[in-house]
């Protein structure tokens, strides 16, 4: 078996008196699609934020590509190729579909001391990258405001990919979207794991996780309750496991099992 | 998968749908209520065009500053004190202490800049919303203005710069008029009316272009070139319309606002020493009400309050229907109390038809 892209071994966060994470282990495998699953309070935003550079362990050792990693600052982790989709800050909406995904990186030219964004390349490489995510834009100079939030999670994760992410972190992409929004999100999912990045998926929705999960993890509590492979384990088991067993099992009988 | 919900768009829409869209309509709507009221008064001869021309190129000023602020998402209140301020160490340096004017102003500018700085910083390590830092550094500095011009000469105007400034290396780049020699052709080849009478017979009546008019022009250009066209414009943007997602995406959000906030300062002190230098004083209570003017300039450009989204060459056009209304009611031979309401009026119509334009672009609902 081969080195997994990250590895987060036995994570630890206290945030004074509280025990945030309480030793969670994880790891994601090139091309492959890892879900966390977990209801609200679990930890899960938390053990995003320790993968992407804003919070520091406070006891654990993560791991990129097998060696070890200390991030201070969500810039660290994005050279180490780790990009973080956030569910409502993906994209600033007034600016158009180019000047978003190229915000901090911006390509330049230049004519003596004067640098000016180079909007021609910009544009292209926007509408190109866009359309082999299955999204075509009317133009790229479009607010952002104008798409729906499917294609709004989709340019975040064009985004991130083009920039070289190796490993992506997406928090929630489909918790506020429709049917059919949805199944476009994880269409692209799909895509981009099919080129070799190792995708985190961060959900609290079973079923949209079995549609593309390789492995699942579930953190209650800050725990985790260990990690299945795909076809090892049933819907109704990692429902169970989110919501802590008991209640949720005789809420599922009296409500015919809708859940 | 292209939406078939989407209508194309016609290249004409797509022209004319954008962030100045409004004030560009004001603007034609101000000339032609103006053409028909005042056209006889003189308000279009080379006279008249330098007259409200001047007063849109101060108001101009200020708004560049004021509209890169503000769509980084924040506010200076403190730029009419800045005014102030800037003109009165001028004076005090140059006809106080006789330093070289050149020194005085170089001085003033640095000291000013430093303030916006200190606004910035201040706001950015409080958290506090600019609008309250700013309102008291509105207080802060007109107050230390009046102070400091009655503790050097007990008088809040002080005069005499004109006589320092003679000569000075620097000065001229902010008072006085260029492209004298093509007005005095134009003038006697009779386009330009010209003097009959006195010392200055034979002169036009115009002289030139003031240099204010050109600082204008090269704010606003350099402004718009900044926005629109640079990486740190794109930061601007990204700052104002949401600091949390561009600080994830490695935008030094911090380091823009506070720039900007130094930009804002930087466009106070070329008004005030503009206005220094054609004056020849300073007076303490110089810049009064100018950061609201310079706010309703930009608004009228059609940025939104809240940042994010706004154009400079809108704010640019909001200071031209600003100073033709201030001067063209005064042709006109209107009440001068009535240049308030119809001011109100201009900004709550501009106002209005920017929300609905700003909708269309950006799919706000």
């Amino acid at each position: 078996m081969s080195t997994p892209l990250i590895e987060m071994d036995n994570i630890e966060k206290h945030f004074g008196p509280v025990i945030a994470l309480g030793g969670v282990s994880f790891s994601v495998m090139e091309g492959e699609c890892h879900c966390l699953l977990g209801d609200n309070g679990a930890g899960k935003s938390t053990f995003i934020k320790t993968m992407s550079g804003v919070h520091k362990p406070t006891k654990g050792v993560m791991r990129i590509s097998g060696q070890d990693v200390v991030f201070d600052s969500p810039r660290d982790a994005m050279e180490a190729g780790i990009a973080t989709v956030y569910q409502d800050l993906a994209m600033i909406p007034l600016m158009s579909v180019t000047r978003n995904f190229w915000m901090g990186r911006e390509p330049r030219k230049s004519f003596g001391p004067f640098k000016w964004i180079d909007f021609k390349h910009a544009n292209q490489v926007t509408m190109d990258e866009m359309s082999s995510m299955g999204i075509n834009l009317r133009e790229p100079e479009q607010a952002v405001g104008t798409l729906s939030g499917g294609e709004r999670q989709t340019v975040a994760i064009a985004r991130a990919v083009y920039f070289g992410a190796k490993v992506l972190i997406l928090d929630e992409p489909t918790s506020a979207l429709g049917v059919r929004q949805t199944s476009n999100v994880l269409a692209t999912i799909d895509r981009v794991r099919k080129a070799g990045i190792g995708v985190i998926f961060i959900t609290h929705n079973v079923r949209h996780a079995m549609a593309v999960g390789d492995r699942f993890t579930v953190l209650n509590r800050g725990q985790t309750h260990g990690t299945a492979k795909r076809g090892e384990i049933k819907p109704e088991e990692l429902q169970d496991l989110m919501a802590g067993g008991q209640e949720l099992a005789e809420l599922e009988g009296s409500l015919g099992g809708t859940i | 998968m292209s939406d078939e919900r989407l209508k194309q768009v016609s290249a004409i829409r797509r022209a004319m749908i954008r962030p100045e869209l409004g004030a560009i309509c004001g603007t034609i709507l101000v000339f032609v209520f103006f053409f028909m009221i005042a056209g006889d008064s003189g308000m279009f001869s080379p006279e008249g065009i330098q007259n409200w021309g001047v007063v849109s190129a101060q108001f101009a000023i200020i708004a560049v500053g004021a509209c890169l602020l503000m769509i980084a998402g924040e506010f200076d209140l403190s730029v009419g004190s800045m005014i102030g301020f800037a003109g009165v160490v001028i004076a005090i340096l140059s006809v106080q202490w006789g330093l070289p004017v050149w020194l005085s102003i170089i001085s003033a500018f640095i000291i000013c800049v430093a303030l916006g700085a200190l606004n910035g910083f201040l706001v950015i390590k409080t958290g506090l919303p600019s609008f309250i830092v700013t309102l008291a550094f509105l207080y802060i500095l007109r107050g230390l203005t009046i102070w400091l011009s009655i503790l050097t000469t007990r008088q809040t105007i002080i005069g005499g710069v004109k006589e320092v400034a003679q000569g000075d290396p620097l000065a001229w780049l902010f008072g006085g008029v260029i492209l004298k020699d093509l007005f005095q052709w134009l003038g006697d080849i009779g386009v330009i009316d010209t003097f009959t009478r006195g010392s200055r017979m034979g002169q036009p009546v115009v002289e030139g272009v003031p240099m204010l008019v050109l600082w204008a022009f090269a704010l606003i250009i350099f402004g718009h070139w900044l926005l629109t066209k640079t990486r740190f414009g794109n930061w601007i943007f990204a700052s104002g319309g949401d600091a949390q997602a561009a600080r994830y995406v490695g935008v030094p959000v911090n380091r823009v606002k506070i720039l900007m906030f130094m930009f804002t300062a930087f466009c106070a002190t070329v008004f005030a020493t503009c206005q220094v230098m054609e004056f020849g004083s300073a007076a303490a209570d110089r810049g009064l009400l100018k950061e609201f003017e310079a706010i309703i300039c930009v608004v009228i450009g059609g940025a939104l309050l809240t940042g994010g989204y706004g154009s400079v060459i809108g704010a640019a056009l909001g200071a031209l229907i600003f100073g033709v209304v201030q001067q063209g009611l005064f042709f006109a031979g209107a009440e001068s109390s009535l240049f308030r309401v119809f001011l109100g009026g201009i900004l709550i119509f501009a106002v209005i038809m920017n929300t609905y334009i700003r909708r269309m672009i950006t799919g706000e609902r």
